[in-house]
């Protein structure tokens, strides 16, 4: 990418437009000088208490007071019964594995990680849950395996998250 | 249904799909546009909607409804752009048909419209893989596309022992049908080898498993029963059309369908949703028909929807594959241009492309195009069309049919 930018910066130099030719087809190509970068910011005031919990080691759902509807990603309200009353339970972290992925090509803002699986698991609470899977190797998993759901800290950046743990 | 007006599609128009360096979005745009309204015989001041189909985000141009109306020439024409991620095409029909058959306009042409080659292929990764559920699956987890479908892949290789083999099957398939399809971007066939030693993208989808970024354009008309009988003899009617949504976050699957990543539950429910409307029995599906396209974005994909669309019983869809029941001459021909697979996948267009090739099916004009050996034998007069969006996040099934519809 970068590479694409330094021939059209060179082209600028050279010929005073970015125009280089696409080296597969030797199709011209306008590169536009005005790139956009994107970093996000959500509010995550509704379910704070979610955040609090990584960083005390537990994962929490959430469950509605009035219908018992359990939801995990946790959410604040619940659409069957049009009410906002909802109690925290922490997710015991029993789990069996549904399925799984091996990422090999990767976003770019996970290039600097090694090829990650990716597995769902049913919960003992009856919610299912998306995360990394610590196993280096797809071959090692098995069908329903169990797994039990742990926060982690994700290196480089430290930043708190949760995985499975394969305990078979 | 009752009160609403017949739609016919009464012209229809493609570009070629490929890697498009040589054409911007509304130079694309046009192809298709002009060979629809060639193909309807109509002038370009008959239009009086259009409705653009495009998902954005990695092309240049942020308005491209009012960008295409103005190069097409329909201004000062109302216009919107209609997005529903891959199933974007097909949900831009369902918005024209229901102006069409509202009595809001006559007649309306959707144009699928998708720019993917102006961003580099690492930036799309990063694009379509928070296609989810941004904080849940993206955030800390990396999702990619391929990702999302494989999950669905082992889960089926788990439960009903398929092989990484009977997916390359499908991959054989849909380049066989594109080396005869001239608009299609891949024009080599190739072998279930080809496919195995091929690197892994997703495991266990290798890149052979992957449909390609596509640049693309595909166009198709509508116009009220009235209007349509006095400026066509062949109209194509849209019989019936089914949408369903699933749940953003893939750990929320199985809300209505106990399916356990081996289908998608929207899928399931558009489709009941229009073969109750076609007067098709859900069972009966595959010999109702006599050609599909499916959203064969991975191959797995394709195998999920021959079981979601009814074709066969679940678990059965590799035994389709093996006995090669959805070649044409088979129970059901399915993606007989290529499909997203080989065809090409230009996200906005694929639901209008679906569209154009069983048209041209029904209207026993594809062998032309293509080869005889890609056109279906019409016995039934009827077609479908399965569009997905996202991981079975929006589901489009729209059906054809030579006959009127009834209600």
């Amino acid at each position: 990418m970068s590479e694409l930018i330094e021939n059209a910066k060179k082209a600028v130099t050279e010929k005073g437009l970015p125009v280089i030719e696409d080296a597969k087809t030797k199709i011209p190509l306008y590169i536009s000088m005005r790139e956009l970068p994107l970093r996000f910011q959500f509010g995550i005031s509704k379910v704070q208490r979610f955040f609090e919990g990584l960083r005390d080691g537990k994962v929490y759902m959430t469950k509605c007071k009035r219908c018992g509807e359990k939801f995990f990603p946790p959410q604040a309200d619940c659409p069957k019964c049009l009410t906002s009353d909802m109690e925290w339970v922490e997710l015991s972290g029993e789990g069996e594995l549904l399925t799984c992925t091996m990422i090999f090509v990767k976003p770019p803002t996970f290039a600097h990680y090694k090829d990650y699986i990716v597995g769902i698991a049913q919960m003992k609470e009856g919610v299912k849950v998306l995360a990394w899977l610590a196993v280096d190797d797809p071959k090692k998993v098995k069908p329903r395996m169990k797994v039990r759901l742990t926060t982690a800290k994700r290196e480089p950046e430290g930043v708190i998250t949760y995985h499975f743990v394969p305990l078979e | 249904m009752s009160n609403l007006r017949k739609v016919a599609i009464i012209g229809v128009g493609h570009s070629r799909f490929g890697n498009r360096y040589d054409a911007r979005m509304d130079e694309l745009a046009w192809e298709s546009f002009s060979e629809a309204i060639k193909d309807a015989n109509l002038t370009t001041k008959d239009i009086e909607f259009l409705v653009v189909g495009c998902a954005g985000g990695w092309s240049a141009e942020a308005l491209p409804a009012t960008l295409c109306s103005e190069y097409c020439g329909t201004l000062p024409k109302g216009s919107m752009r209609v997005e529903a991620a891959c199933a974007t095409g097909s949900a831009a029909v369902a918005v024209a048909y229901n102006m069409v058959a509202s009595g809001y306009v006559d007649i309306a042409m959707t144009l699928g419209v998708e720019k993917m080659y102006e961003s580099p292929t690492p930036v799309q990764v990063e694009l379509i893989g928070r296609a989810g559920n941004f904080f849940w699956e993206f955030e800390n987890f990396g999702m990619t596309f391929p990702g999302y479908y494989a999950l669905h892949a082992t889960s089926y290789m788990w439960k009903h022992g398929l092989r990484e083999d009977d997916l390359a099957e499908i991959a054989v398939k849909n380049h066989y049908y594109a080396s005869m399809n001239p608009k299609a971007q891949f024009k080599q066939e190739i072998t279930v080898e080809t496919v195995k030693q091929s690197r892994y993208i997703a495991w266990p989808l290798k890149l052979f498993d992957c449909c390609p970024l596509t640049d693309g354009s595909a166009a198709v008309i509508l116009a009220s029963e009235e209007l349509a009988k006095k400026i066509t003899d062949t109209p194509v009617w849209i019989n019936a059309i089914g949408a369903s949504t699933g749940t953003i976050n893939l750990s929320k699957r199985d809300m209505f369908h106990k399916l356990e990543y081996t289908g998608l539950e929207s899928a399931v429910e558009a489709a009941k949703q229009a073969y109750k409307k076609a007067g098709i029995e859900y069972e009966r599906a595959a010999e109702s028909l006599d050609v599909a396209c499916v959203h064969d974005c991975f191959t797995i994909a394709e195998l999920m929807a021959y079981e979601d669309l009814g074709f066969c019983k679940r678990g059965e869809g590799i035994k389709l594959i093996r006995e090669k029941q959805t070649y044409n001459g088979g129970l059901i021909p399915v993606n007989i241009d290529g499909g997203l697979k080989a065809k090409g996948h230009p996200i906005g267009a694929t639901g209008t492309s679906m569209i154009y090739s069983l048209t041209k099916q029904l209207r026993q004009e594809y062998g032309k195009i293509a080869s005889p050996k890609a056109q279906a034998t019409i016995k039934n007069g009827k077609a479908l069309a399965h569009n997905i969006g996202g991981t079975g996040h929006y589901a489009y099934i729209t059906i054809l049919s030579l006959e009127k519809p009834s209600r």
